[in-house]
């Protein structure tokens, strides 16, 4: 019976690696599948392997794939610190609250997380449209004399991911800051320390794993999104998950949207690694 | 202390406005009789209305819960099976292969997991002939792999707070395994598979990247039809649609917690 799951996860999730890596070296085609075998076998039995590394260097030539890589580091660096900076106080407030409350508090945070992503996006859009409610709002109180441009911008992304990738952020931070021990505040308040104090020199430093995992949890996915920057970033907002999908639906590149799905994994192997020892070590830890 | 008496509370009420302003907005606004989105022309429920009579909409959304039902089901045997191996069963030789694949698609980036399985049914066509075409059946083998992860997660979590005498009794009392598996586990970690099931259900239903990538002709989701129309251009069906998903979550989210809230008063209650 282990094996059933195993073999399932090898077949669907790691040999489909293998497979991309496969059409990432071949060549374009116009035909069905939109590329050519890398190995040809001739009449007489003799094979031939051709390998293309051609869409890597084509991938390192156009100054596009490249800033669309560094920009998507930026934009999901960005929006991982200010979905910290919103989730922090909620996961201290939440640790720090009394049963019921403290159970209704954590399912106010996960309900949205239910309800549709697409749709929790989409919500952003008349908000933050030229006409839309915040600019009205804003234009009604007589702070702003004409529509700000918020929408198609990078800022619309930050907050697009902010929000809906909340709770992958303050469910890790509540689960540190609840383990947090309150004798060592209330040691540090005897000794003298103020709240502000307290908090910097031994609250926040020990919920630092939290933050970390939390980070980890919001960055990764976010660098691959797709449905954000569609809908909320601009036509310049250059993001790889973005550049894969148009390679793939719209210039039907098979080869090139494997090259740039393999560059995208190089990427985010180092913190999926990471995750990962996290994980075996608390499968140890719980031995 | 000033830091968690005022500073953080305050903070933390404008992450919670943060997180419902948008959502009260998207409710306020599917009533809204303008087909202005942003702009208010009386009360009206002729989008709900519009959104009944629609076809394209009504077929999508029946498609995607059937999707979800069946890869919620396959996500969750295979989920359990994984947990039950990651924590019991310590002597199984691929456990390593297992606990170094079972976690990654919880973070891997949608359009990667997309791209690879596409690609990997394409290759599985030319070889094999199966599966024949795209749709209905390679997006449940998709959502079910991805699904299998959060189930794995949920149930491993349940398995290791289990009190494993509970099952030791029943073998001492002569249970062979597979009766203690459904007499005694089953029942224990049954809360855990049915918030499990859910979990897999909504992320299913809510997939746009990954069905987009292994969807054929004539399988359009829910999300494939909705992303489609919003692309366009906010319209105010969409707006009665996210009403009523937030609706069917929102009494979802208060049974929730009248469950536990019960739960945790028994668990105070003098023995």
């Amino acid at each position: 019976m282990a094996w059933i799951p195993t073999l399932w996860l090898l077949l669907l999730f790691l040999i489909p690696f293998l497979v991309v890596a496969k059409i990432s070296l071949s060549e374009a085609a116009i035909a069905m599948p939109p590329y050519k075998p890398i190995l040809t076998w001739a009449a007489d039995g003799f094979a031939t392997l051709r390998l293309q590394f051609g869409n890597y260097l084509f991938l390192l030539d156009d100054p596009l794939y490249l800033s669309a890589y560094g920009e998507s580091i930026q934009i999901a660096g960005i929006s991982t610190l200010v979905t910290l900076l919103i989730a922090y106080p909620m996961a201290y407030v939440i640790a720090r609250a009394e049963e019921p409350r403290r159970t209704a508090l954590l399912i106010l945070v996960i309900l949205p997380f239910w309800t549709s992503f697409l749709l929790r996006v989409y919500a952003w859009i008349g908000i933050l449209k030229t006409n839309g409610i915040l600019n009205n709002a804003l234009m009604g109180m007589g702070l702003i004399d004409a529509p700000l441009v918020m929408l198609q911008t990078d800022f619309a992304v930050y907050l697009g991911i902010a929000y809906t990738y909340l709770p992958f952020m303050v469910l890790p931070l509540y689960a540190t800051l609840s383990k947090l021990d309150g004798t060592l505040l209330e040691a540090a308040e005897d000794l003298g320390a103020t709240p502000w104090v307290s908090f910097w020199t031994v609250t926040l430093p020990l919920t630092l794993p939290g933050m970390l995992a939390g980070s980890l949890l919001v960055f990764v996915p976010a660098l691959g999104e797709y449905v954000i920057p569609a809908l909320l970033g601009g036509n310049d907002t250059l993001m790889i998950g973005k550049v894969l999908w148009n390679e793939f639906f719209a210039n039907r590149d098979w080869p090139i949207a494997s090259a740039v799905a393999i560059c995208m994994l190089l990427v985010i192997v180092a913190p999926l690694m990471w995750l990962q020892r996290i994980q075996v070590r608390r499968e140890e830890a719980a031995v | 202390m000033t830091v968690s008496r005022y500073v953080m509370p305050s903070l933390a009420a404008l992450g919670f406005g943060f997180l419902y302003i948008p959502i009260f907005i998207l409710v306020v606004y599917s009533f809204n009789a303008s087909k202005l989105v942003t702009v208010w022309g009386g009360f009206s429920t002729q989008w709900y209305g519009a959104l009944l009579n629609d076809p394209q909409i009504l077929g999508a959304a029946w498609l995607s819960v059937k999707i979800a039902a069946i890869s919620a089901t396959l996500a969750l045997i295979l989920g359990t099976m994984a947990a039950l191996t990651l924590v019991r069963f310590r002597w199984f030789r691929g456990r390593i292969w297992l606990t170094g694949m079972v976690a990654a698609p919880l973070v891997m980036p949608e359009v990667i997991t997309g791209l690879s399985l596409l690609l990997l049914f394409v290759a599985l066509e030319n070889v094999f002939g199966w599966p024949a075409g795209r749709g209905v059946l390679t997006i449940v083998l998709a959502h079910a792999t991805f699904g299998m992860a959060f189930v794995t997660v949920i149930v491993q979590a349940r398995l290791r707070d289990m009190d494993l005498s509970l099952e030791e009794a029943a073998m001492d009392l002569g249970a062979r395994p597979l009766t203690v598996f459904f007499t005694v586990t089953l029942p224990v970690i049954a809360p855990a598979l049915v918030a499990a099931w859910l979990l897999a259900f909504t992320l299913s239903i809510d997939d746009l990247v990954i069905a987009s990538f292994v969807s054929g002709p004539g399988s359009s989701t829910l999300p494939m039809v909705v992303f489609s129309k919003v692309r366009l251009g906010i319209s105010p069906d969409v707006n009665a649609l996210a009403t009523l998903m937030i609706l069917v979550v929102g009494l979802g989210g208060a049974i929730a917690f009248w469950q536990m809230r019960k739960a945790h008063r028994q668990a105070q209650l003098p023995k």
